[in-house]
C-alpha cells in the first residue's frame, strides 16, 4: 500500500519533474536508520537497508549509489505476487516527493551490494554515497549487523 | 373476512416457503462443505535430497518432528536472509521446544546452490536449520512435489546473470509430513512463534 501510494506519487510528479529541466534539492535528502547485514566472505551479494527522506519542497530522484565496499551497488526491488512468489529485479531511478520518505527495507526496495570488495563484518561499518539527478550526493555511514539482524534495532 | 383470512394464508406460506428456502441454501452450503473436506487430499511434505553435510534426507529422516520449509537461493540478497533470520529468531524463541521442530532450508538454485555451498551459509544463521539441495532434476520434482513456483530469470544486472524468482512461503509440516499452515513472507517472527507454540505444544 505504501509503495502504491509512492508509485502514484511518482506518476503525479512526473509532468512537475519533466517542466522542471534540472532538479534540485538532494541538499534536503535526510537519510536514517541504516542497517546491513554481515556477509560470509565476498562471494554472495549483500544488501542495505535506510530509509531516505526529501525535507525540502522540491521532488528528488535518486539516480544512483557508490560505496568501495561493491563493484556494482544498484537499488533493487523484490516484489511478491498474490501467489506468493518474490523475484527481483532492477528499480531504475526513483523519484521522492517533497516531504516523503522512501523505505528501502527487506521484501521491498534495498541496496543491492554486488561483488563485495571485501567482507561485511559484524560490528563495522562502509560508507555509502547516495547520488541525485540534480548533480547532488548524499554520504551515510550504514553499521553492519549481525547475520541474522532483523532491523536497525537488532 | 373472508378475505382477510385468505390474506393471512396466503402471507403465512410465503412465511414458509422463504424459510424452507433458506433452510434450503444452507444445507446445500453444508453439504458441500462437508465433501470438500472429505475429500481434499491432504498434502504431504515428499522430497529426496541432499543436506549441506553431504547426507541424503527425505521426508521420513524428520518423522515425528515438525517441519518448517522454506525455498529460496543462497546468492538472494533480500528476502532468503530476511526468511532466514525470521527462522532462525522462531528457532531462538522456541527454546526447549526446538528439537520438536526441524527447519529445512531447500534451495531452487541447484546450479550455484552446492551442498559445501549451503554448509557456510544456512547453519550461519540457526545452528539448527538444515539446508538441502540437489541435482536439478531433483529440484525440478521436488517443486513438483510442493505447492511452489520458482522459475530462473535472465537479469543482466544480477550476479551470473540471473536471479531466481520463488515462492517465499514459510510452509509447517506436522509430525506425520501433513500440511499444517503456511505463512506469507513478511510474517512477523513473534506471531509465527506463537501460533507454532501453539500447535506443537497442544
Amino acid at each position: 500500500m505504501k509503495y502504491t501510494i509512492h508509485a502514484t506519487c511518482s506518476v503525479l510528479m512526473l509532468p512537475f519533474m519533466l517542466a522542471t529541466s534540472a532538479m534540485a534539492g538532494s541538499a534536503d535528502v535526510v537519510v536514517e536508520n541504516a542497517w546491513a547485514r554481515a556477509s560470509i566472505g565476498t562471494s554472495r551479494p549483500g544488501a542495505a537497508y535506510m530509509e531516505v527522506h526529501n525535507a525540502g519542497d522540491e521532488p528528488v530522484m535518486l539516480t544512483g549509489l557508490l560505496t568501495d565496499l561493491a563493484m556494482r551497488p544498484e537499488v533493487h526491488r523484490t516484489a511478491t505476487d498474490e501467489q506468493g512468489v518474490s523475484s527481483m529485479s532492477p528499480a531504475g531511478d526513483i523519484v521522492i516527493a517533497p516531504g516523503e520518505t522512501i523505505a528501502l527495507e527487506p521484501g521491498g526496495l534495498h541496496a543491492m551490494l554486488m561483488q563485495l570488495q571485501r567482507p561485511m563484518e559484524e560490528g563495522e561499518s562502509f560508507s555509502m554515497t547516495l547520488t541525485f539527478s540534480d548533480g547532488g550526493e548524499t554520504t551515510v555511514e550504514v553499521p553492519i549487523l549481525g547475520i541474522a539482524a532483523r532491523g536497525p534495532e537488532d | 373476512m373472508t378475505l382477510t383470512f385468505l390474506r393471512k394464508v396466503l402471507w403465512a406460506s410465503v412465511g414458509v416457503a422463504a424459510l424452507a428456502l433458506v433452510w434450503l441454501l444452507l444445507w446445500a452450503d453444508y453439504r458441500a462443505d462437508r465433501a470438500r473436506t472429505e475429500t481434499e487430499p491432504v498434502f504431504r511434505a515428499n522430497f529426496e535430497l541432499t543436506d549441506h553435510s553431504g547426507m541424503v534426507r527425505t521426508q521420513e529422516d524428520f518423522a515425528g518432528q515438525w517441519m518448517l520449509i522454506f525455498f529460496g537461493f543462497a546468492n538472494c540478497p533480500d528476502i532468503c536472509p530476511t526468511t532466514l533470520s525470521e527462522v532462525a529468531a522462531v528457532m531462538d524463541g522456541l527454546g526447549e521446544n526446538a528439537e520438536q521442530v526441524q527447519p529445512l532450508f531447500i534451495s531452487i538454485d541447484p546450479e550455484r546452490d552446492t551442498p559445501e555451498n549451503l554448509a557456510d551459509y544456512v547453519p550461519v544463521f540457526n545452528a539448527g536449520i538444515l539446508g538441502l539441495t540437489g541435482t536439478p532434476d531433483q529440484i525440478e520434482r521436488t517443486a513438483e512435489n510442493f505447492p511452489i513456483f520458482y522459475e530462473k530469470i535472465e537479469e543482466a544486472s544480477a550476479p551470473d546473470g540471473y536471479t531466481m524468482s520463488h515462492t517465499s512461503h514459510l510452509f509447517l509440516f506436522g509430525p506425520d509430513a501433513d500440511l499444517v499452515t503456511t505463512w506469507s513472507y513478511g510474517t512477523p517472527a513473534e506471531e509465527i512463534l506463537a501460533d507454532l507454540r501453539k500447535r506443537i505444544t497442544r
